[in-house]
C-alpha cells in the first residue's frame, strides 16, 4: 500500500502499449496471409488475364516463370510481403505501372477526406453525446436521439443525392463533383470537399455520438459524480473534469471503429462525387483482377484501422491509472 | 432561531410514492444527530435533502430545510452549488466507489476548497496534508500523490474526511461512514471522525443501521422507518429507555440471541475433516495449514476481516478451487480436490449459499425455476412431484407456497435470501456453506434468517460451515467457531471457549473492537501502545502474520520464531507464542 509514490507515467505504460503494438504487428501479418491466399483461391491468375483466351499453354507458362508466378506459393509470398515491408507492392500489369505509384496517386485524396471528416465529426459527436447525457430523457436529449437516429437510419447514397440536389442544383453553392486540380487553393480543395465530407460525417456523427452519450450515462450513475455534485462543483464541470477521463477509454474505442470507416467504407461517396479515393480504386482492381493492387490496398485498410485501434487503446491505457500504474 | 440546523415537514417524493413524510428536527449548534433505520427508512434520502439534493427520480416535495441562516429549499441550482461541499459537506458510505478512479487523491481532496475559492491551490494541499495527519493517516506528505485503487478502504474512508474538512464546513453528514470497513478499522475511523468533527465545532448528521456506533458518536438520535419518525430524543434516552415499539425491535436486533440449539453429541466419525489445508490462486499463498471437523448437525462458524480467506476456504471445500496441500475427507472418504472429479451424489452432500441473492438468483426466473432446478438436477424431480416438492421447501423456509409463481427479481432481499436458502435445501444436503448470508440484510430481516437456519438445524440435522465477519453473528448460531487471520488459523475452539479472557491477540483484538450498546464505549478503548518494531526472523522461521499489529508480542520471540498451537485455560486452541495468549498474567 504505502510503496513507492506513482512512478514516471511513461515507464509504466510503455511495456503495455509495446504489448499492443506487438499483437498489432502480429494481426497484420496474419491478415496478409489470408489476404494473400484468398487472392491465390480466385480463378486464373495474371498470365492468363494478360494473354487472354487465346493463348497458347507454352505462352502462359513462359509469363508464368517470367513473373515467377511457377514458384511455389509461400515462396511467392515471402517475396511479396518483403516487397510490402520496404515499399514495393509489386507491380500493376492493369496499370502498366508500379502499384506504389499507383497508390501514391490516391492514398494521399482518401487520407485527406478522412482527415477532415475526422475533423468534423469528432467534436460534433462529442458534443451531442455530452449534451444528451446530460439532459438525459429531457426534450434535448429526445430531439438529439431522433436525429441520430435517422441519421444512422439513412442510406448515405440518399445523404450524398439530396445534399447535391440541394446545395448543387437548387442553391448552386458547391460543386457536385470532388475533383481538386492540382493547384487549387486551400479554398477551392474545403468548397469542393464539402459535400463528401459532410455525408461521410452525418453516418458516423451519428454512431460515434451514441456511444459517446451510453458510455457518459454508464459513469453518470457512479457514486463518485454524486459525491462531486455534493462536493458544489457544477454539473458541466462534472462532465469535463470528472465523468470524460473514466469514459474516455469506450468512448475511444467506439470513434477507433467509426472512424476506421472514413477510409474503407468512403467508397459510395467517392463514386457519387466522383472523388479519385482509395476505396474506388479498390473496386477497380477487384473487377479488373489487378491482384498486386488488390492486395495491397486489403493491407493498407487493414493497417489503418489497427492504428486506430492502437491510438485508442494507448488512449485508454493513458486515462486509466489502474492500467498504467499498479 | 437558536437551534442551528432546522428541518420542517420535510417530504420526498419519487414519482407518485412518497418515500419520505413529514420529517422534522432540529440540531443545536455542534451537536452530532444520527439518523438510524433500516434500508428503505429514507435516513439517506433525508440527509441529502439537508442540502436541497434528491437522487435521480426522486424530488423534495415539501417542507423547509434551514441550515444557519439559509433556507436551503428555496436555492436555486448556483445558491446550492456555492453551498454544498462548502458550508455543508457530505461523507458518503463507500469511499472507495466515491472517489474518482481516474483522478489523484489530493486533486480530489482539495477540490471542493479551491472550486468555492476559500484557499488557493497551495495553501489548500498544505491544509489537507495538516488533515491527513490529524486523521492518522500514513505518510501524509505522500498520500495524496496516489490513486484510489492503491489505497484500503479505511484509508480512503479517512481521505473523504478530509475533503469534506477542508473548507470548515459549518454542517457534515456523514452516510454509513464506515458500514463498508472491518470492525478493527471502524474503531480507528469513528475515533478519527469523532475527533475531527469536534476540532472543527461542526454540527454533524450520522446515518447509520448500526445502533452501537451511533451510541458511541449522537447527541440525538432520530429512529425512522417508512421515511416516517419512530422516535426522536436524546441519545441516552433512546438507548436506555426506548419509547417506541420499533426502536425496542431494532435494539433487539442489533445483538442478536443465541439461536442455535446445543450442539448434538459428538458422533465418532466427523461429516467433514480437513487436515493440513493450503490453498493459492496461482502462486500467491491464501490458506496455510487449516484442519478442521465438522460433525454431523454441528456448526462451525468462521470469522475473520475481509481478505483472510474465509471464502476461499469455502471455494476449497465446495471443489471450486483445488487445494495445493492437504486433504478433505467427508462422510469418511477422501473428496477430490477439483469439480471435475467429483460425482453428482458429492455434489448433492455440500451446497454452498452466497452472501448476495441479488446476484445468486436469476432475475428473470420464477421462485418455482430457480428451486425446481436442483430438485430435477439431483432428485429427477418433475411435474406434479416438482411442484408439490417447491411447495414443501417453502413451507419449509416460511414463505407462502404462491410465491412459486413469482419472478425472484420482485421479492424483498430477506426473501431472496430464503429462496436461495431453499435451493441449497432443495438438494437435501448434509452440509450447507453460508457464506456472509446476513451480510447484505438489515439487523431484524438477518436476525430472521438466523432464527431459521438454527430451525432447519434441529429439524433436518444440517451441518453449516458458517462464514462471517462479525463475531455477534457466529456467536449466535455457532457451536465452534475458528478465527482466520491472513489465511492462517489463528484460534479454533468451543463457541464458550471465546468468552474467557485467554485467546488469540487477534482475536482479543477482533471481540474488543465491536461497540457496546452505550455512549461512551469509544473513549474507553484507549489507543493500543504501538508494538515496536519488528526485528530480522530467524532463516526459514515463519513467522506469526499477525505480528505487525499484535501490542502482546513478546520480544525476541515473536520476531523470531515459528509461534507453536498451545491449548488455553478456556479450551481453545490458539496459534501463538504466548500459551495464554492475550491476557495479563501470562510471561
Amino acid at each position: 500500500m504505502a510503496g513507492p509514490a506513482t512512478r514516471g507515467l511513461l515507464a509504466t505504460a510503455l511495456p503495455l502499449i509495446g504489448k499492443r503494438v506487438a499483437s498489432g504487428l502480429l494481426t497484420l501479418l496474419l491478415v496478409s496471409m489470408v489476404v494473400f491466399f484468398i487472392a491465390q483461391l480466385l480463378p486464373g491468375d495474371m498470365a492468363q488475364e494478360l494473354l487472354g483466351q487465346a493463348a497458347t499453354a507454352d505462352a502462359v507458362a513462359a509469363l508464368r516463370e517470367k513473373f515467377g508466378l511457377d514458384r511455389p506459393a509461400p515462396e511467392r509470398y515471402l517475396r511479396w510481403l518483403v516487397g510490402m515491408v520496404t515499399g514495393d507492392p509489386g507491380y500493376s500489369l492493369v496499370a502498366n505501372m508500379a502499384v506504389s505509384d499507383v497508390i501514391a496517386a490516391r492514398l494521399p485524396n482518401s487520407l485527406l477526406l478522412a482527415a477532415l471528416s475526422a475533423l468534423v465529426s469528432v467534436p460534433v459527436a462529442l458534443t451531442i453525446g455530452i449534451l444528451s447525457a446530460m439532459h438525459r430523457d429531457a426534450r434535448l436529449d429526445r430531439g438529439l436521439n431522433v436525429a441520430t437516429l435517422s441519421m444512422v437510419a439513412l442510406p448515405e447514397f440518399l445523404v450524398a443525392t439530396l445534399a447535391v440536389l440541394v446545395f448543387s442544383v437548387q442553391l448552386r453553392w458547391l460543386p457536385s463533383i470532388a475533383l481538386i486540380p492540382a493547384d487549387a487553393s486551400p479554398w477551392l480543395v474545403l468548397r469542393s470537399l464539402a459535400m463528401p465530407i459532410l455525408t461521410l460525417s452525418v453516418i458516423v456523427i451519428a454512431q460515434m455520438a451514441r456511444m459517446t452519450r451510453a458510455a457518459i450515462i454508464q459513469q453518470l450513475s457512479q457514486p463518485y459524480v454524486e459525491m462531486a455534485l455534493l462536493k458544489g462543483i457544477k454539473p458541466a464541470r462534472v462532465v469535463l473534469t470528472h465523468v470524460l477521463p473514466n469514459a474516455i477509454g469506450p468512448i475511444v474505442n467506439a470513434m477507433a471503429l467509426s472512424l476506421s470507416y472514413l477510409l474503407g467504407g468512403a467508397i459510395i461517396v467517392e463514386t457519387i462525387f466522383n472523388y479519385p479515393g482509395l476505396a474506388s480504386l479498390m473496386v477497380n482492381a477487384v473487377t479488373s483482377r489487378d491482384m498486386p493492387l488488390l492486395q495491397a490496398c486489403a493491407m493498407i485498410f487493414c493497417t489503418a484501422y489497427l492504428l486506430l485501434v492502437l491510438i485508442a487503446d494507448t488512449v485508454a491505457i493513458l486515462a486509466n491509472p489502474r492500467l498504467r500504474n499498479r | 432561531m437558536n437551534n442551528h440546523v432546522e428541518v420542517r415537514g420535510l417530504c420526498v417524493k419519487a414519482g407518485t410514492t412518497t418515500i419520505v413524510e413529514d420529517v422534522g428536527f432540529s440540531i443545536p449548534r455542534g451537536e452530532v444527530l444520527a439518523l438510524i433505520g433500516e434500508s428503505g427508512s429514507g435516513k439517506t434520502t433525508i440527509a441529502m435533502a439537508l442540502m436541497g439534493y434528491a437522487r435521480l427520480g426522486c424530488r423534495i416535495a415539501g417542507g423547509s430545510v434551514r441550515v444557519g441562516d439559509t433556507d436551503v429549499l428555496s436555492l436555486d441550482e448556483d445558491g446550492l452549488a456555492a453551498l454544498r461541499g462548502d458550508r455543508v459537506s457530505y461523507i458518503a458510505q463507500s469511499a472507495a466507489a466515491s472517489f474518482n478512479p481516474s483522478r489523484r487523491i489530493m486533486d480530489q481532496v482539495v477540490e471542493p476548497a479551491v472550486n468555492h475559492g476559500r484557499l488557493d491551490r497551495k495553501a489548500a494541499e498544505a491544509k489537507a496534508v495538516t488533515l491527513f495527519r490529524s486523521l492518522a493517516l500514513p505518510n501524509p506528505e505522500s498520500i495524496g500523490e496516489r490513486y484510489p485503487h492503491q489505497l484500503s478502504g479505511g484509508q480512503l474512508q479517512r481521505l473523504m474526511a478530509a475533503m469534506a474538512l477542508i473548507t470548515g464546513p459549518e454542517l457534515v453528514i456523514l452516510d454509513e461512514p464506515t458500514t463498508a470497513l472491518d470492525v478493527t478499522t471502524q474503531i480507528e475511523v469513528l475515533r478519527a471522525f469523532k475527533q475531527a468533527v469536534r476540532d472543527q465545532g461542526a454540527t454533524a448528521v450520522y446515518v447509520s443501521h448500526d445502533l452501537a456506533v451511533v451510541a458511541q458518536m449522537a447527541d440525538a438520535i432520530v429512529v425512522l422507518n417508512k421515511g416516517r419518525i419512530r422516535e426522536n430524543g436524546a441519545a441516552a434516552q433512546v438507548l436506555e429507555r426506548p419509547a417506541d415499539e420499533y426502536t425496542r425491535t431494532l435494539m433487539a436486533a442489533a445483538r442478536p440471541e443465541r439461536a442455535a440449539v446445543d450442539a448434538p453429541k459428538a458422533t465418532a466419525a466427523p461429516l467433514l475433516e480437513i487436515k493440513g489445508l493450503n490453498a493459492a490462486y496461482g502462486t500467491t499463498p491464501i490458506l496455510r495449514d487449516i484442519n478442521l471437523t465438522i460433525a454431523r448437525g454441528a456448526t462451525l462458524g468462521v470469522i475473520g476481516e475481509s481478505g483472510s480467506g474465509k471464502s476461499t476456504l469455502a471455494r476449497v471445500i465446495a471443489g471450486m478451487l483445488p487445494p495445493s496441500a492437504g486433504s478433505i475427507r467427508f462422510d469418511g472418504a477422501g473428496l477430490p480436490p477439483s469439480l471435475s472429479m467429483r460425482s453428482r451424489e458429492q455434489f448433492r452432500r455440500i451446497q454452498l449459499v452466497f452472501q448476495n441473492a441479488d446476484t445468486a438468483l436469476n432475475p428473470a426466473h420464477c421462485v418455482g425455476e430457480i428451486i425446481g432446478r436442483p430438485l430435477a438436477f439431483y432428485h429427477g424431480l418433475k411435474g406434479a412431484a416438482a411442484t408439490r416438492r417447491v411447495a414443501e421447501l417453502l413451507d419449509l423456509i416460511k414463505l407462502p407456497a404462491s410465491l412459486a409463481e413469482r419472478p425472484c427479481g420482485g421479492l424483498s432481499g430477506g426473501q431472496k435470501q430464503r429462496i436461495n436458502l431453499a435451493r441449497a435445501l432443495a438438494a437435501k444436503p448434509d452440509l450447507i456453506m453460508c457464506d456472509e448470508v446476513t451480510s447484505a440484510l438489515d439487523t431484524v430481516v438477518g436476525a430472521a434468517i438466523l432464527d431459521l437456519l438454527a430451525d432447519l438445524k434441529r429439524e433436518l440435522g444440517l451441518a453449516y460451515l458458517f462464514i462471517s465477519h462479525d463475531i455477534g453473528t457466529v456467536r449466535a448460531i455457532a457451536d465452534d467457531i475458528m478465527v482466520l487471520y491472513a489465511g492462517t488459523q489463528v484460534e479454533t475452539g468451543r463457541r464458550q471457549g471465546y468468552h474467557g479472557v485467554a485467546r488469540h491477540p487477534y482475536t482479543d483484538l477482533l471481540i474488543g473492537s465491536v461497540p457496546e450498546l452505550r455512549p461512551g464505549w469509544l473513549e474507553e478503548q484507549g489507543d493500543r501502545p504501538a508494538p515496536p518494531a519488528i526485528g530480522q526472523p530467524k532463516d526459514g522461521a515463519d513467522l506469526c502474520r499477525f505480528l505487525p499489529r499484535c501490542s502482546w508480542r513478546v520480544g525476541g520471540t515473536c520476531e523470531e520464531f515459528t509461534p507453536p498451537r498451545h491449548r488455553t485455560p478456556g479450551g481453545n486452541i490458539i496459534l501463538c507464542h504466548r500459551p495464554e495468549g492475550a491476557s495479563e498474567g501470562a510471561s
